[in-house]
């Protein structure tokens, strides 16, 4: 055997490791999980009886499944505009400071850092009305009336994703930060040397060559709304996704399903729903974002 | 030599055998620190009576209860003894996880000699009985003496009808310049024990039941009184609302709630906190007087078999024994399941209330816990966010709940 075939074999070898673990821990589940959306399977029950689309047409026909998919998209829809034009301001202005930069940069990434159950019940309490919470204290001190926050069916998604923003902004800015210091300086003083103001300088080139990581940072922080969780779980009572499911998504429909109802059958229809969703949108966001740009 | 080597084999042997004899049976329980230390210290009496037999304990954090049995019983790896409330029961059955109780240990004698009649209902599901509860619990009032000493209300004297519970209550509550509650004179949580006090509290008082007979049909909604009082509490006389302090045990415990309805599993961390409290019975309504009992109980799952189910069955027994009882009463603060030891608390300034309540207590059968809770919570959103009528509310909620137990009674073929 020639030197050269024995590299490939090895490299086949040790490649093969992570395929297996990546076909057993991810792509079995997967599979799995689009074949017990066909079943009416109750988790314990070691019997699956095929059903065949009953799951996904009772799904739709569920009123509480239609409402967390509108929510779901409102939690993007607010979201992700949100936390790419924040954080890419946050950025462009710590991008001039030179002094103390790396502790702005630990302050802005801090909550990102902390585990989101913590922080949820943090600002779970600061959204407290009066007398304990924060915000609503606030508000007082300025002698404007208390808000309901999570308490009301039109503030509770809202506030959610206000603390999702907070949170996300520190990982974006860190992003941003490096794809800003990737920009070369020459382009930038040419272009001030040919008289461009600070406004042109921003749209014209900066923004434009920063594309890939506003690309990079939507698909990114657009499938993490999709998936949201944790915050509302923690965030609402008893993890209901309430008041009155105005702030339930997708993935707690799924969760409740699977694991408080025990409906393994309609929560698998609800994946392959969101992963669908998923799916469609990364792609559209993908093929509108990543065009090629003219300089 | 070769005598005392073969002695020495004896010896080995005879340990190996008394270490391999010995059957292990799993106990798994969710994580409730008094629960906990309790059933540590009672594995190692039972340890002792029976030196054949070892438990292991294992727990899990309350919300990932189920998800865990659930993962782990078709794996073959879950507990051989799992303890839960009694309202799973159904769904268990059903999805295969749990066993009946042998009939010649667990008889209907046994039943009725070592529990409150409502255990024997509320444990069985189609004619066969499925686990059985050291303790059970019942509702109470519970009011903060000192803050009715500041109100200027004799704290010896708590309401004894919803409507000196409403005088009350209004009496309590403190507001600061803008209308905000910072003191509520009555706490009030659906997601807590508010949704059982509406259902099988209230809605008695109010003259109807909540469901029919075997709990096939929803019938509450005929009497939208009870929810109309509950809701009133949080919009008309605004003595609290759902969330306040975040939920009425926080309110209760720090001291900003003056009253609140809860079970009886709190007074132990009630005391702990050194908060000055006493405990009444459920206020009555028109002579009605009514409670929610309910109970956490020991099964036994379908992987336990052999010797295996011959030691969960004595340990079963051992946890439900009169001495086990009393001792859980005292550490964990739940009331006895057993008429004859709970006899001896009915004086009790603290477990009274409790027990008396037992008396009249209805337990309710439950087919998706989380899913009826649900729709009682939102019952009292639509009329406290949303302006709904407490009518439409509880209609709305009747079509709802009736949707999941048709589902249910549909599945198990009835």
């Amino acid at each position: 055997m020639k030197l050269r075939h024995k590299k490939v074999l090895t490299a086949y070898l040790f490649l093969s490791i992570p395929l297996l673990f990546f076909a057993f821990i991810r792509f079995y589940p997967m599979i799995s999980a689009f074949y017990m959306s066909f079943t009416n399977w109750n988790i314990i029950s070691p019997v699956r009886k095929l059903v065949g689309l009953s799951n996904y047409v009772g799904i739709f026909k569920d009123p509480v499944f239609m409402i967390s998919l509108f929510n779901t998209l409102k939690y993007v829809l607010y979201g992700v505009p949100s936390v790419i034009v924040l954080s890419l301001a946050l950025a462009l202005l710590l991008n001039n400071v030179t002094k103390f930069q790396s502790f702005y940069r630990l302050i802005y990434v801090m909550p990102y850092i902390t585990p989101i159950v913590a922080t949820s019940w943090v600002w779970r309490w600061m959204y407290q009305k009066p007398p304990t919470g924060v915000i609503n204290n606030f508000l007082s001190f300025l002698g404007l009336p208390a808000r309901n926050f999570l308490m009301s069916t039109t503030e509770a998604l809202p506030s959610i994703v206000a603390t999702t923003v907070w949170v996300e902004i520190g990982y974006c800015v860190i992003i941003f930060l490096a794809g800003l210091q990737n920009i070369p300086k020459e382009y930038l003083e040419a272009a001030r040397v040919d008289g461009a103001n600070r406004r042109q300088l921003l749209f014209k080139i900066t923004i434009p060559l920063l594309n890939p990581v506003i690309v990079f940072l939507s698909v990114m922080e657009t499938i993490m709304f999709l998936r949201i969780f944790t915050q509302v779980y923690n965030m609402t009572d008893q993890g209901s996704g309430g008041p009155l499911n105005s702030t339930l998504p997708l993935v707690l429909y799924i969760y409740q399903k699977a694991f408080k109802s025990f409906d393994m059958g309609t929560a698998a229809a609800a994946t392959v729903v969101l992963f669908l969703m998923i799916l469609s949108i990364t792609v559209l966001q993908l093929k509108v974002l990543n065009r090629r740009v003219q300089y | 030599m070769k005598r005392s080597l073969l002695a020495a084999l004896v010896v080995i042997l005879i340990l190996s055998v008394s270490v391999f004899g010995k059957v292990k049976i799993v106990y798994w329980q969710y994580y409730f620190e008094t629960k906990v230390k309790a059933i540590d210290e009672l594995i190692k009496e039972f340890q002792k009576l029976y030196p054949d037999i070892e438990v292991e304990h294992v727990t899990f954090p309350y919300e990932a209860f189920n998800e865990k049995v659930a993962a782990s019983v078709p794996a073959g790896t879950g507990p051989d003894v799992v303890n839960l409330y009694y309202g799973w029961i159904p769904k268990y059955v059903t999805s295969g996880y749990l066993q009946p109780l042998p009939e010649n240990e667990f008889s209907d004698e046994y039943f009725q000699k070592n529990f409150f009649p409502f255990v024997a209902k509320g444990v069985e599901f189609m004619g066969k009985r499925y686990a059985i509860p050291i303790a059970v619990r019942s509702l109470a009032l519970f009011w903060n003496k000192d803050l009715f000493k500041e109100a200027k209300l004799d704290p010896e004297k708590p309401p004894r009808t919803l409507q000196e519970l409403v005088e009350m209550a209004k009496k309590l509550t403190k507001y600061d310049k803008q209308g905000n509650i910072v003191q509520a004179g009555l706490a009030t949580q659906p997601s807590g024990q508010g949704h059982h006090w509406i259902r099988e509290v209230l809605v008695r008082q109010f003259g109807g039941a909540p469901y029919n007979q075997d709990y096939t049909k929803v019938t509450y909604y005929e009497v939208s009184q009870a929810l109309k009082f509950y809701t009133d509490l949080i919009t008309v006389h605004k003595v609290g609302y759902p969330g306040f302090m975040n939920d009425d045990i926080t309110a209760f415990t720090s001291q900003a709630a003056a009253m609140n309805i809860d079970g009886s599993f709190r007074i132990s961390a009630l005391k702990k906190a050194g908060i000055n409290f006493g405990v009444a019975e459920l206020p009555e309504h028109n002579g009605i007087r009514s409670n929610f009992a309910s109970f956490w109980a020991n099964g036994i799952t379908k992987n336990c078999t052999g010797e295996k189910l011959d030691a969960a069955i004595k340990f079963l027994k051992f946890l439900a024994s009169e001495k086990v009882m009393e001792m859980w009463l005292e550490k964990v603060g739940e009331l006895p399941a057993n008429p004859a030891v709970a006899q001896k608390y009915y004086n009790d300034p603290i477990y009274g209330p409790f027990l008396r309540g037992l008396e009249y207590a209805h337990a309710t059968f439950f087919v998706d816990e989380t899913a009826q809770r649900k729709v009682m919570m939102d019952a009292v959103d639509k009329v406290w966010l949303k302006g709904v009528s407490p009518e439409q509310a509880f209609r709305e909620a009747a079509q709802e709940e009736q949707v999941i137990l048709d589902k249910f009674w549909k599945s198990v073929g009835k």
